[in-house]
């Protein structure tokens, strides 16, 4: 929980984007420190999962600059340039998004062993290691479709985690959970966390983002509308429009 | 469990399924959907028509049979001698609809994936020749292979034959690759956008998530279709009589001919008609048992 | 006019391609006769198809086991064989038993070719649509009705007002791809002579020995043809679509 390092490992200035006609992104800025968990919350439509998605540059942004580790993400044009941007930044989602095709384990290995091209033997000795690690040891050659959505998520976790990033992105990870599952997950997060992974989190849960987090910010209409330090931010909320949310959403 | 929420919120979310209408009514619409990527109308074989045909051929056996002047050979006797013959004819037949299969297949699986292309010059031109093939009446296609395919070709310096069926193999290949095509686009397109998104998130390239991600989470949708599509194309080989290729329906009017006797006409026919049921009954069996196994998982 | 027929004349000269139906007046009406051979074919099956669903539909909707069964075979029949059989078993098979003595003692066929493949594509193209009518009435709950008939509907007013519209809208997709199709298989017709604008085309080629020029013509203006159709069908399709009802047929795309 100690935020290390002067030099942001994450750096968004005056992010702007449109879809269409409707302007999803109204100029953020946010720096996150390596081995920082940041929350971002607000209501639903007003722009968290687009930032979470122009981070690794699978949304391009309109105008503004997004700078992660040495990526200059808003200048890569080529796929090329965006692969190896990928490579250092994992994302988990909303829909889990496991490949149906292929086991737990053949999930979790396939991105290093045909993009990473890394050693096959090697990779496998990790990814059983990280199935153990979310507590999925016995299912590592059961299909996603045989996994609940809980175990399904936690295989998510392991196969961004088997490609080594410098940060993850959590999309909403357990909006799609039952609420007994939640916790599972929840769990295998702040594991990661703990062991000093740079995360950034989209969540509902505040419960969690007020223990987990270095820090929180509130998105409203394509805005931060403000931030700071979970028990500052959850206390005494400066903003009418955070305060507002906070009573809905407790 | 969650798959089934997530499929309700996203019908839901398009507006369809009205609740006042029936399922036939979802059932007919989905139907048309399937039948208008693939351009096809499903076959749907059962054992009832097997039984059927078979009746016929036996009841015209035995009319003409009891028809037959005293001087002439039995009925029976007669398909037994010309059985060889039409069996050769048959096997061009399954030859024309094996390699027509197999190039439209090869061809028609670019074609599909040209149509998702980034490059919109490549997914014009795409779209317009599965549009253009599709839109050709597939005797029509037919002849122009026939008379517009040199007689033979010259590949590095050696003369290749080519042969009528090899030329109706083109002939009936071109409008199999457009339907494949639409089926491989079809496929592709039904691939949740979350697959697509996941698989960039972990660096694979555009590539490598069409041949490792999307492609093999296809194939269970396709096949249903594409054994269709086969058991269609194995009938519609007849067509290549048409234009002149010695196959079995040519053949059986051939002997017919030589044969000069009108009793026979129906016997010989509904025996051929046998043979292709025999032949395309399995696929369509298999293809519909595909079907049901995969609509359970998917 | 002239001119413009004469720069295909011109074409032929200077460059060898040679498209007779432009500059030739025999071949200009023998194949603008059989384009229209074949768009008779069309609407005429089209129609016939339609009047064949309907009644069979109705039909299988009958109190009488045996109607029903006749028509079950009959779908499953003309479903499930290729057309051109059927183009045969219907033009050598049934029509070789229907003749008459002609005047000089030869036996003439009572029924004409064209009369034949008018018959057996519209059977064949009916055979879906009775499926397709069948699917869309039941589609149509039965409260629909209720309501209809508590408005004081007669039955078959109901029917006319608003199961059959309703019917219809929900039928249209499936009808399109099976009139599509059925524009496509009238060029089996070729197969017993009938001059339709393939066959004319085949008589033009072989005459004039301009078989690209003729095979090119003949692709474009059945694409072409077919092309229209899909559109036009496609236009109606989405301004008779009932709200909220029903899958888009190019998927999530």
């Amino acid at each position: 929980m100690v935020t290390s390092g002067d030099k942001p490992i994450v750096s968004i200035s005056d992010v702007h984007k449109s879809f269409g006609s409707v302007e999803v992104l109204k100029g953020v800025s946010m720096d996150v420190r390596k081995g920082e968990v940041v929350c971002i919350i607000g209501p639903s439509g007003s722009g968290k999962s687009t930032l979470l998605r122009c981070i690794n540059g699978l949304v391009p942004i309109d105008k503004g600059a997004i700078r992660v580790a040495a990526y200059e993400v808003h200048k890569l044009m080529k796929d090329k340039e965006l692969l190896a941007l990928r490579r250092e930044v994992a994302m988990v989602f909303q829909q889990y998004n496991l490949f149906p095709h292929k086991t737990a384990l053949q999930n979790v290995m396939m991105a290093p062993i045909h993009v990473l091209k890394e050693d096959k033997k090697e990779v496998e000795t990790r990814a059983r290691a990280l199935m153990v690690k979310v507590r999925l040891a016995d299912k590592v050659d059961a299909y996603p479709g045989e996994l609940s959505g809980g175990q399904q998520q936690r295989v998510a976790i392991a196969r961004g985690l088997a490609m080594r990033p410098e940060i993850m992105l959590f999309d909403e990870v357990t909006a799609a959970l039952d609420p007994e599952t939640v916790k599972e997950v929840l769990v295998t997060i702040r594991e990661v966390a703990e062991e000093g992974m740079t995360c950034i989190l989209v969540t509902h849960e505040m419960g969690f983002a007020r223990e987990v987090a270095d820090h929180v910010y509130f998105t409203d209409h394509g805005v931060i509308v403000e931030h700071g330090p979970p028990a500052e931010f959850f206390a005494h909320a400066r903003e009418a429009r955070t305060r507002e949310f906070l009573s809905q959403i407790l | 469990m969650s798959r089934d929420g997530q499929g309700i919120r996203a019908a839901v979310a398009r507006g369809s399924d009205l609740p006042v209408l029936l399922p036939a009514a979802g059932r007919l619409a989905r139907s048309a959907a399937e039948e208008r990527a693939f351009g096809l109308p499903a076959l749907r074989l059962t054992p009832g028509h097997g039984v059927v045909i078979l009746l016929l051929f036996l009841l015209a056996t035995g009319a003409a049979e009891a028809e037959t002047a005293p001087l002439h050979a039995s009925v029976i006797m007669t398909l037994l001698k010309w059985t060889p013959l039409l069996l050769k004819g048959f096997a061009f037949n399954i030859a024309i609809s094996f390699f027509a299969m197999a190039i439209g297949t090869a061809a028609g699986t670019g074609l599909g994936l040209a149509q998702i292309s980034l490059l919109p010059p490549v997914r014009r031109t795409a779209s317009f020749a599965m549009h253009f093939f599709r839109n050709a009446p597939w005797l029509v296609v037919l002849f122009y292979c026939m008379f517009l395919l040199p007689f033979q070709v010259r590949i590095f310096g050696v003369e290749v034959p080519l042969p009528d069926w090899i030329k109706a193999t083109f002939g009936l290949g071109l409008p199999v690759m457009a339907n494949v095509a639409e089926i491989v686009r079809g496929a592709v397109q039904s691939i949740p956008s979350g697959q697509w998104e996941s698989a960039n998130s972990l660096a694979f390239s555009r590539r490598q998530t069409i041949w490792m991600i999307i492609l093999p989470q296809c194939v269970k949708r396709m096949l249903p279709p594409w054994m269709n599509l086969y058991a269609i194309l194995a009938m519609s080989t007849v067509l290549a009589s048409v234009v002149g290729v010695s196959e079995v329906m040519t053949l059986t009017g051939d002997v017919l001919a030589a044969e000069n006797r009108s009793e026979l006409l129906l016997p010989f026919y509904s025996y051929i008609l046998v043979w292709f049921f025999l032949y395309c009954y399995p696929i369509a069996r298999w293809t519909v048992s595909l079907e049901r196994r995969f609509s359970v998982n998917i | 006019m002239q001119a413009f027929w004469q720069w295909f004349a011109w074409l032929h000269e200077r460059t060898g391609i040679n498209l007779t139906i432009f500059y030739d007046a025999f071949d200009r009406h023998r194949f603008i006769d059989g384009f229209w051979m074949t768009v008779e074919l069309s609407v005429v099956c089209v129609l016939l198809s339609l009047v064949i669903g309907v009644l069979g539909a109705w039909l299988q909707g009958s109190k009488l086991r045996l109607l029903r069964t006749v028509v079950h075979w009959y779908i499953q029949f003309f479903r499930n064989t290729p057309p051109l059989v059927q183009l045969y078993f219907f033009y050598f098979g049934i029509g070789a038993l229907l003749r008459v003595p002609g005047p000089n003692g030869i036996a003439q066929p009572l029924v004409s070719n064209v009369a034949w493949a008018i018959l057996s594509l519209s059977f064949y193209a009916g055979a879906f649509n009775v499926e397709i009518f069948r699917a869309g009435i039941e589609a149509v709950p039965r409260a629909t009705v209720e309501a209809a008939e508590s408005l004081g509907y007669g039955r078959l007013a109901a029917y006319m007002h608003v199961i059959l519209p309703l019917a219809f809208r929900i039928s249209l997709p499936a009808l399109n791809n099976n009139l599509v199709n059925l524009v496509k298989t009238t060029t089996l017709a070729y197969a017993i002579s009938v001059p339709e604008m393939l066959w004319v085309s085949s008589q033009i080629w072989s005459d004039e020995v301009n078989v690209p020029e003729m095979m090119n013509v003949l692709l474009i203006c059945y694409v072409g043809l077919v092309g229209v159709l899909v559109l036009v069908m496609n236009r109606w399709e989405r301004a008779l679509r009932v709200p909220g009802f029903g899958i888009t047929a190019r998927g999530m795309a």
